[in-house]
């Protein structure tokens, strides 16, 4: 690589030094491009932040970008919301909070059960058996809105129909689901547009008196993201070798020990990522929060909405919302990008 | 295995509750999972079926339905309210009938190439006829609602953000990432800071686009007055409202593809990329040999994923233009639930229907001739 005579400078910018490397002029090119993405990146975030200490007449009189030098910044906005509105934007944020993190530790949990015995024990589900729940299953919705039926009644009986068919006629097919079919079907649920089960499921909570509850939320924000939980940590459980379960059950422990006491703890990094991901899809749920819940249970994406009132925007109120619910999870973001990157590439690469 | 085989049974016969737990754990452990996915997917489904096809009312003391056969969907589809879900149509002229022509031949000879194949088979037959028939609707539906001059409806406005909107966040996710997989400094650096509005919540963004597109008063201002470009309102023109959703939109989910194409691309095969060097390739010949052939099936998975996604847009509509100007902005997720607002709960299960078997089709076509294609195609 040693030459004699250095090359004219305008030719070396032009070449690498390296193999490999980019010519210095490519990496000027390269830098630029990524500045200016990461400029396209934060200029939202910072607008927000720095509007939030704005006084209203600072965002009125045209543009003003950098505090203590173009304009004085205040806290009056903060401490509107704060003080003055203090439990009107605290119950939205707690409610966030509870729903959830009581979601995603509810879908975590049942779906990495559900992986697991996905991955680890064979299943044969009889389609015939399925194509007779979906049957009663119409016949007793077309029961109770047609012909009036009282619904615990043709629920009991629809039921009592299949359990007949389960212990009868079931055993005559033999054509079954296997654990492939299982998971896509769980799997296919996320390709359901939320709308069009949201409106049976305000009809169902308002029959049992529960829309805006937070149980409301937690319910629908856990049955959302349980096919998520269920293809992330398939894969992470099915990267786990076999034979240490199997040797621990040559010594006699039960499934469930095998699960608690060696998978789980084998599985601590998936279960991680697949947390935060859940954790912040729950965080920033808007469709479902909007129909389920008015006031009580109202989450931070449905105030935040709300905002636009009657007096035009206001955004100095609008940034300060706007900035401490993202702040979280931006930090959780930075601080934690390895990990849920891991959870979002280990969904898409296998796929 | 061999004394695992002679243990079970005496296990099996072994009394109490333990015993029996073990030996339906597979199903105990999955019941919880089935059982919310019924309640919550499966059980709503047959009841928005049912919705679909009811007139809801509101009567003394609750509400009533009743049935009214296919009335919802005909109204949407080809009565009063087609406006809103398809458009208004313009006029046909001899480029709109030119377009249909070929996207017609093309399709025809795909589906004939298919049934002279010893591949043939009837399911995959009947699969490709119901995606020809999609994707000739929606072409015809395109060309009359934007080409021929109409108005395009939620339909054709979901369809506009879908495709351009995945296409953009395709492409820049792409460059970013093979940017990012350079030999440079500070990597992990970029790469944490383009990772972050994907965990942003999309009414926050919605909010934030809103100032920076104020062209009177947010951080854009100077720019209007530098390039002379006068009164401007992008509110209130359709395609530009469409421009600044789409926009926000691209902010957000770009970030998801480029994390993906980046661990793509750099899990290629190193060998043979400075193989190919050695060898003098250029960066376009190295891009088009070796990384593309590695990242194609992870991409056409990421797209399949952002595909899915897609469909369901209705934070940035609702909260950045309330749908308008007119219906220029509006998904369909935010027609059905602008239709429940007015309490035609008919109406609104219907729209919730045609966007699931618009969506489904377009994701399982994608997914046959898309993903499968691209994992052949690595093979």
């Amino acid at each position: 690589m040693s030459t004699a005579v250095p090359p004219p400078l305008w030719q070396s910018l032009f070449e690498s030094r390296r193999l490999g490397e980019p010519a210095p002029a490519a990496k000027v090119a390269v830098y630029a491009a990524l500045f200016f993405w990461t400029a396209v990146v934060l200029l939202p975030l910072y607008w927000v932040f720095v509007t939030s200490f704005k006084l209203p007449v600072d965002v009125d009189s045209g543009p003003y970008y950098l505090p203590f030098i173009d304009y004085r910044p205040s806290l009056h906005a903060w401490r509107y919301i704060f003080v003055d509105l203090g439990r009107d934007t605290l119950r939205p944020y707690v409610n966030s909070i509870v729903v959830s993190l009581a979601a995603t530790t509810l879908a975590v949990v049942i779906g990495a059960l559900a992986a697991y015995a996905l991955v680890r024990i064979r299943f044969q589900v009889k389609l015939a058996a399925v194509a007779a729940f979906l049957l009663l299953l119409v016949a007793v919705v077309i029961a109770v809105a047609y012909f009036g039926v009282y619904w615990p009644v043709a629920a009991a009986s629809g039921a009592a129909l299949f359990v007949l068919f389960l212990s009868t006629l079931s055993r005559r097919f033999k054509r079954a689901a296997s654990n492939t079919d299982i998971e896509f079907w769980i799997i296919s649920n996320r390709i359901l547009p939320p709308v069009v089960a949201v409106l049976p499921i305000y009809i169902m909570f308002q029959r049992l008196h529960l829309l805006d509850t937070q149980i409301a939320l937690i319910a629908t924000y856990t049955a959302v993201n349980l096919p998520i939980v269920v293809w992330l940590m398939r894969d992470f459980f099915a990267g786990i070798p076999i034979e240490i379960e199997e040797s621990a059950q040559v010594d006699g422990c039960s499934r469930f020990r095998i699960y608690v006491s060696i998978v789980l703890p084998l599985a601590r990094s998936g279960l991680a990522a697949t947390f935060m991901l859940v954790m912040i899809l729950a965080w920033n749920e808007y469709l479902l929060a909007l129909f389920l819940s008015t006031a009580n249970a109202q989450t931070m994406p449905i105030l935040v909405a709300a905002q636009h009132g009657t007096r035009g925007p206001q955004w100095w109120y609008m940034s300060v919302l706007i900035v401490i619910m993202i702040a979280p999870v931006v930090a959780l973001a930075i601080a934690l990008q390895k990990q849920i990157a891991r959870g979002i590439l280990l969904g898409a690469i296998k796929g | 295995m061999a004394v695992a085989a002679t243990t079970a049974p005496q296990q099996a016969y072994a009394a109490g509750l333990g015993d029996w737990l073990d030996r339906h754990s597979g199903r105990i452990m999955v019941l919880p999972a089935a059982l919310i996915i019924l309640a919550f997917a499966i059980f709503p489904l047959v009841i928005s079926a049912y919705l679909s096809v009811s007139r809801f009312a509101l009567a003394p003391g609750g509400f009533t339905l009743k049935f009214v056969g296919l009335a919802n969907f005909k109204k949407l589809l080809i009565g009063s309210q087609q406006y809103h879900l398809l458009g208004t149509f313009g006029g046909f002229g001899a480029i709109e009938w030119t377009v249909l022509g070929l996207t017609i031949v093309g399709l025809g000879f795909w589906l004939a190439g298919y049934v002279r194949s010893p591949e043939l088979w009837l399911p995959g037959l009947i699969g490709r006829l119901v995606s020809t028939a999609l994707a000739i609707a929606v072409v015809l539906l395109l060309l009359a609602a934007i080409v021929a001059g109409g108005v395009p409806g939620s339909l054709v406005t979901t369809f506009i953000y879908v495709v351009a909107g995945v296409s953009v966040q395709f492409a820049l996710g792409l460059g970013l990432a093979l940017l990012c997989a350079q030999p440079i400094r500070a990597r992990s650096w970029f790469r944490v800071i383009f990772f972050i509005p994907l965990m942003v919540t999309p009414v926050g963004i919605a909010y934030t686009f809103r100032m920076l597109a104020d062209m009177e008063k947010g951080p854009l201002a100077p720019l209007r007055f530098a390039l002379d470009l006068g009164e401007f309102a992008w509110a209130t023109d359709p395609w530009s409202a469409r421009l600044v959703v789409m926009i926000g939109d691209t902010w957000q989910w770009t970030p998801f593809m480029f994390i993906v194409l980046l661990a793509a691309i750099e899990a290629r095969p190193h060998e043979q990329v400075e193989a190919a060097r050695i060898d003098g390739a250029g960066p376009s010949q190295i891009f088009r040999h070796v990384t593309w052939p590695a990242v194609a099936p992870v991409a056409a998975t990421v797209v399949l994923i952002r595909l899915i996604e897609a469909f369901k847009i209705i934070d940035l509509p609702n909260v950045l233009t309330n749908g308008g100007p007119g219906l220029a902005t509006e998904s369909m997720t935010l027609h059905a639930f602008i239709a429940w607002r007015t309490q035609d709960l008919g109406s609104s299960a219907a729209v919730g229907y045609i966007l699931l078997f618009i969506s489904t089709v377009t994701c399982i076509s994608f997914f046959n001739f898309g993903v499968h294609r691209a994992r052949r195609y690595q093979s």
